[in-house]
């Protein structure tokens, strides 16, 4: 057998829009057939198959390897969930091929296979039957299933009287226990606390230790940068970037793919409010870029570079010149303050007409959460221009200290260590593994 | 459960009063009642079947969209389901044949080819119409005038002989005449055997199947995006 376990091969799934997306009825079809072949015969060959219709995917083409770990990223409707109903076998693909060696458990969107009139007990067989599986083999797994999903008291009530968290833990634990060989998980651990999503990855990382192959699509970078070996980034249906996850993250957080707004990074300053300017509105924008110079569309992630520049005019020579901006968590606190007098190496001369300072911060480690930013600018040591929230940045979850667990509380993150120092053991001190603690 | 006996048993009670009693209709020289009711007992399974699995899909929308399975199972479960009730119905069949004394013939042993005649015959429209009513949602409308108008293109409140000879072959063409008049001859063993009509059902039965298997595999690739 080879080693390919996923192959998509030019993967296209084209749908129609608007008119012939509610359904068709009989009582208009037969009519229709007398007239459609008048109006074939009138009209030949002018009819366009592309008008109305449009491409949720084309030309995707990857390998999977038996016991990878892929992840899925892109925007909403960049495609993702198509994918995964394609390789569940839900949707056929218009054009191209997919191929798929292996049982696949699929979990898609909120609760699998669900028959909502049968009980949790039932919908377990049933989907245990659906995936191929003996009775004496699911009976095996069986209370495993329910105890991972905390439901023993609801497993004979029908699901339809499932709460929503629930019906994902049920799906959950169905999906992660009767091993497929395959496991296609889309989207699943937005719903359940804190603790359960934990559960779920630490129950997907034995998965995958277990030498099964997982397709994964989430909106979570922690956990994608935690799971994951290789990413794909979709973009409007087609293939944006593949590769190893910690760029292709990189790639989707601080590219302009981000939907309707391709300047999020630019901060236009002309109509702010909160301004004081008691020599005039110079400040005229403010930018936001990565350190390796990608604009920040949707944010940054925890300890990564930032790059703020900061666009204003200067009306008449000036030489005294500086900047200050400053981060505001959401409830108004400061977190941190950077300023021009702060840099040895300042430049010196005298300047007029449009300029643009930038402040490069290299490790950018503020736990996840949107910062405001003040901004001002002093002439001659004297205030001449200031906005408050003049711009926003987003840090968004990660996996910063390399364990998948992502740093959310307090203000900043800063790099740290643990260690044991026992002095009464013959033992040399020794490291203790982060997921320990 | 107990719809499934009260059904055919009303039904019996009403077409024995205004046919058999009122109407004076012939009954192959059998009490009226066995008559009807031997003949209800297959058609109930049909229209249940039918209404059943022309719906099939659409209800099951839940697991379509979610998970893959051969599709055909939906339908193929919705008419066998029905066998169940069917089994119900047929035991008041044999209370009445008792009460009425009636002994089949030896011809009871091509019972079973009759059942199976009747299941494909139920299998093959409930295929057709399950992919329709996916496509076209008004398909289920259809289904009562269907069944209304199929019972009485049936040999169910009147005997078969009553159809001019030179009209039989066409008539046979309808499967459910060859189950009906299949029942009535095995069970009943005073009915004249249904002849080469029932050939004529078979053999309808037999296209009526594949090509809704066909029509069924063509469609299945499409049921997730428009059901």
């Amino acid at each position: 057998m080879s080693s390919i376990a996923i192959r998509a091969e030019g993967l296209g799934k084209r749908y129609r829009l608007g008119t012939s997306a509610s359904y068709k009825t009989l009582r208009e079809f037969l009519p229709s057939i007398v007239t459609g072949a008048v109006r074939r015969v009138r009209s030949a060959g002018s009819t366009d198959p592309e008008a109305n219709t449009f491409w949720a995917l084309r030309d995707i083409s990857f390998d999977v390897n038996h016991g990878d770990v892929i992840g899925v990223i892109g925007w909403n409707g960049a495609g993702k969930s198509t994918l995964l109903k394609i390789f569940s076998r839900i949707t056929w693909p218009t054009e191209g091929r997919a191929v798929i060696h292996g049982r696949v458990g699929s979990l898609l969107e909120v609760g699998t296979g669900f028959h909502p009139e049968l009980t949790g007990r039932e919908n377990i067989f049933l989907n245990g039957a659906i995936m191929g599986m003996r009775r004496t083999e699911i009976t095996s797994k069986f209370d495993e299933i329910v105890a991972f999903a905390e439901l023993d008291k609801f497993i004979d009530t029908p699901v339809k009287h499932y709460s929503s968290g629930m019906y994902v833990r049920l799906a959950f634990a169905i999906a992660a226990h009767l091993e497929p060989e395959i496991l296609i998980v889309d989207e699943v651990l937005a719903v359940g606390d804190l603790a359960f999503q934990q559960k779920c990855l630490g129950k997907m990382s034995e998965v995958s230790r277990g030498g099964r192959t997982i397709l994964f699509v989430s909106h979570n970078m922690a956990v994608v940068e935690k799971l994951c070996q290789r990413t794909i980034v979709l973009h409007h249906g087609r293939i944006a970037y593949q590769g190893k996850t910690a760029d292709a993250v990189h790639h989707y957080l601080n590219s302009t793919l981000a939907p309707n707004k391709p300047d999020g990074h630019v901060f236009d300053l002309g109509n702010s409010a909160n301004r004081r300017s008691p020599v005039g509105k110079l400040l005229n924008r403010i930018e936001l870029y990565t350190d390796d110079d990608l604009p920040v569309v949707e944010g940054i992630r925890i300890g990564m570079g930032l790059k703020v520049k900061i666009f204003f005019d200067l009306p008449n020579p000036t030489r005294s010149v500086d900047m200050g901006l400053a981060f505001d968590s959401m409830i108004g606190q400061r977190i941190f303050t950077a300023h021009s007098l702060f840099e040895p190496e300042r430049p010196v001369g005298e300047w007029i007409g449009p300029q643009v300072f930038v402040c490069d911060i290299p490790n950018f480690t503020l736990t996840p959460g949107t910062y405001n930013m003040r901004v001002w600018l002093d002439i001659n040591h004297a205030e001449a221009d200031l906005i408050n929230q003049a711009a926003r940045v987003i840090v968004i979850e990660s996996d910063y200290y390399g364990t998948g667990k992502a740093p959310w509380n307090g203000a900043v993150v800063l790099k740290h260590h643990w260690y044991v120092q026992s002095s009464k053991t013959t033992n040399r001190p020794q490291e203790l593994q982060p997921e320990v603690l | 459960m107990a719809w499934a006996v009260l059904q055919p048993i009303l039904a019996t009670l009403i077409f024995s009063i205004f046919f058999g009693r009122l109407a004076r209709i012939p009954s192959d020289g059998v009490p009226y009642p066995v008559f009807v009711y031997v003949a209800m007992v297959p058609w109930q399974y049909f229209t249940n079947a039918l209404t059943e699995s022309s719906n099939s899909l659409v209800a099951s929308q839940n697991l379509i969209k979610k998970v893959y399975f051969p599709r055909l199972v939906i339908p193929m479960g919705s008419v066998l389901a029905g066998l169940v009730d069917f089994c119900f119905a047929f035991i008041v069949l044999i209370g009445m044949m008792f009460y009425y004394g009636i002994h089949p013939s030896p011809a009871i042993f091509l019972f079973p080819v009759f059942l199976l005649l009747a299941v494909c015959t139920a299998l093959a429209v409930g295929l057709w119409m399950s992919a329709l009513n996916v496509q076209y949602r008004d398909v289920k409308y259809t289904i009562t005038f269907l069944t209304q108008f199929w019972m009485f293109a049936t040999p169910v409140v009147y005997p078969a002989g009553l159809v001019p000879a030179k009209w039989r072959m066409l008539y046979g063409l309808n499967p459910m005449v060859g189950v009906v008049n299949g029942f009535r001859y095995s069970l009943l063993g005073k009915a004249a055997s249904p002849g080469p009509m029932i050939w004529v059902s078979a053999a309808a039965v037999a296209v009526l199947l594949l090509g809704g298997l066909l029509y069924f595999r063509k469609m299945e690739s499409t049921f997730a995006d428009i059901v």
